[in-house]
């Protein structure tokens, strides 16, 4: 084991595929020199070279296209998109394009895709630099998306979404590139796409959650155990598409309440399809009102302190949301 | 900007039997798209979208490049350079009719949304402008594997370059912009056929562009650019086997221009009477490119009026045979609507 934070493990994971698989090449903003506005891809032109490491254009939509006409014809791309707030110039090539190329042509093209993107708030950013957009995405068959919270899960997963022959969305919390520590396996593993991971066992409740927000409901649930004998089980999905409906319904049926929490907009947000399949497919086991733990309903993440501390939740109010509706 | 002048050899290294049977491509083409309107009019398909008009450049497309082995990213009015490239006109007519056996979707698509593994044409969407970038990539994957060496660089087997079609319209679409610029900046292996019909559904050219041609815009994502006229099969072979040799020379992409015309409506669903004169319209049915290059072949001794007759008789026959064995194939089951959302196995 070696303790990671969460964007060494990503690099890690990269560097490993490049290694691995000649097919496999990096595109997307200052990914080159630079190493990525983030750092991710450090250190990997230098080990690769230029021809696998390449900066593109500032031009979301080609990095996207470029990455799906050469996923079809055999490469194995991992297009970087600098924020997730700047992926909606490319969002017609990965909704209108992407997700259906396999469909369309009756499962003769599929498209091995994988498409980075950090995402999430409080750091600083503002409107553009701190958005959550996994609820599009979700909302799209013919697409993965995965959001890991820990350094293990985000290395294995990311493998396992570089080989995987369908397009992936991988979206990392920014918040937590260097504040997510843990211990990552040496040597090679995978993290299978699909399957959400218990964090914590509980009874009383159950918190749904991922990225960033799984790792704050893990600090969370554990204060509530420590101060409160509360016991919140913590559901990281890991995989909003597929999502593992058995998991999350287990939990639900175990405990009988829910709290979801999700750092996007509450409205049309991922929670209310984990809570529609709740009522929908768990009904006689409610034992309380399902809760969504969000962002406001306003356009975006404020840039000063005082309104994006407010628009953001962390772990104090989802330990308050988890003793308010453990006590319903 | 090359002048047809200057690329005047090509075309004459074509065979007798080549020129023939470029000219048939062309026939059957036509006769196919004749007989789709004439089923779409009797109520026996849903849709049509035409061809008729650009079989020129696009059979000289076919011919210029490596036929079934380089990569096309083709566009809905592309019928005769997919049937030039090797798909039967059943299978035209199977997606027509949104067969099961519909070779291209499996009745998922609209018509003429052409994709064959077997011929290394890519499936397209129904929104222009959307392959141009998936064809540049596939450019940059070749480039990529020869640098890599997993390719050899004179292997005929494999793909050398990458072909994408497109109308005038869609080169005020971003998708185009940005995948030029990839061309430009990685002198990629590609190849961009803009079909200028002048005509983007009702939108007249001189509302797309200030500019008179769209190849003018070629210097501005440093590739080469090459304006002819795409009514004449030999002038489009010159334009784009050069474009092709300099493709395959690692000289990087063409931006081609074929100035042609859609002397039928956009689609089925159109009325082209509301945006143009019958005059327009009928000023370029005389410039029709199967009767002229059927007149260039007569001119040079190579046909006679019969058997331009027979090829044309031919023609009709195998539509009508395919139209048989198409009425024929099954319908999808409904369920169908189901499957093939996820890939599950990594095909390299």
């Amino acid at each position: 084991m070696t303790e990671m934070t969460l964007i060494q493990a990503i690099t890690a994971a990269m560097d490993e595929e490049l290694a691995r698989d000649e097919r496999v090449f990096i595109t997307g903003e200052d990914v080159g020199v630079r190493g990525g506005v983030f750092r991710a891809t450090m250190g990997l032109i230098e080990k690769y070279g230029p021809q696998r490491v390449v900066d593109s254009p500032l031009a979301e939509l080609s990095i996207v296209g470029i990455g799906i006409g050469a996923a079809v014809v055999g490469l194995r791309p991992i297009c970087e998109i600098q924020f997730a707030d700047y992926i909606f110039p490319a969002f017609n090539q990965i909704v209108g394009e992407a997700a259906r190329f396999y469909y369309r042509s009756n499962g003769v093209w599929h498209v091995p895709l994988v498409i980075r993107a950090p995402y999430g708030g409080g750091v600083g950013g503002g409107l553009y630099h701190s958005q959550s957009v996994e609820a599009f995405f979700a909302h799209v068959p013919g697409l993965k998306v995965v959001i890991p919270s820990t350094p293990h899960d985000a290395k294995g997963l990311l493998k396992a979404a570089v080989r995987d022959p369908n397009p992936v969305l991988f979206f990392e919390a920014k918040k937590g590139y260097r504040s997510i520590r843990g211990d990552v396996p040496d040597g090679e593993y995978l993290v299978p796409i699909g399957p959400a991971r218990i964090a914590r066992e509980g009874d009383d409740l159950t918190v749904y959650a991922y990225g960033m927000m799984a790792h704050y409901a893990t600090i969370a649930a554990d204060m509530v155990r420590e101060q409160d004998g509360i016991h919140a089980e913590v559901v990281d999905l890991r995989t909003l598409l597929p999502l593992d409906r058995e998991t999350v319904l287990a939990s639900y049926r175990k405990t009988g309440k829910a709290l979801i929490v999700y750092e996007d907009n509450l409205t049309g947000g991922f929670g209310a399809e984990i809570a529609a399949l709740l009522a929908e497919h768990a009904f006689e086991h409610m034992d309380g009102p399902i809760r969504r733990l969000a962002g406001p309903d306003v356009p975006g993440v404020p840039f000063a302190h005082s309104m994006q501390e407010f628009f953001m939740p962390n772990p104090e109010k989802i330990a308050h949301a988890i003793r308010d509706l453990a006590a319903y | 900007m090359t002048t047809a002048a200057e690329t005047r050899s090509y075309a004459a290294q074509l065979t007798r039997d080549t020129l023939i049977e470029m000219y048939r491509f062309m026939v059957v083409s036509r006769r196919l798209d004749e007989r789709a309107w004439a089923l779409h009019r009797q109520g026996k398909i849903a849709f049509h979208i035409s061809a008729i008009g650009h079989e020129a450049c696009q059979v000289a497309a076919a011919y210029a490049i490596n036929r079934g082995v380089d990569y096309v990213f083709p566009y809905y009015r592309d019928l005769t350079l997919a049937l030039a490239l090797g798909s039967a006109p059943q299978d035209f007519l199977l997606g027509a009719f949104g067969k099961a056996t519909d070779p291209y979707s499996g009745g998922r698509q609209m018509p003429s949304h052409f994709s064959s593994r077997a011929l290394n044409i890519v499936s397209g969407s129904s929104s222009v402008a959307t392959q141009i970038p998936h064809a540049a990539g596939a450019a940059f994957a070749i480039k990529y594997r020869l640098q890599r060496g997993l390719q050899a660089p004179d292997d005929a087997t494999q793909p050398r370059l990458a072909l994408t079609c497109i109308g005038e319209g869609s080169t005020s679409q971003g998708e185009w912009y940005e995948a030029m610029n990839w061309a430009g900046v990685h002198r990629l292996p590609f190849i961009c056929l803009v079909q200028n019909n002048y005509y983007a559904i009702s939108v007249p050219y001189d509302q797309q562009s200030a500019l008179p041609n769209v190849a003018d815009r070629a210097p501005a994502f440093g590739v080469h650019g090459v304006v002819f006229d795409g009514n004449d099969v030999l002038a489009s072979y010159d334009a784009l086997r050069a474009a092709v040799e300099r493709a395959y020379r690692g000289e990087g992409a063409t931006l081609a221009e074929a100035k042609t015309y859609r002397p039928v409506p956009h689609s089925s669903d159109d009325d082209d009477r509301s945006y143009r004169t019958r005059e327009e319209v009928e000023e370029w049915k005389r410039k029709d490119p199967i009767l002229r290059f059927g007149s260039t072949l007569m001119e040079r001794g190579l046909l006679r009026q019969d058997d331009l007759n027979a090829i044309d008789a031919q023609a009709r026959a195998e539509v009508d045979a395919a139209l048989r064995d198409t009425l024929a194939a099954p319908d999808p089951a409904p369920e169908d609507a189901l499957g093939a959302v996820y890939a599950t196995e990594d095909t390299p």
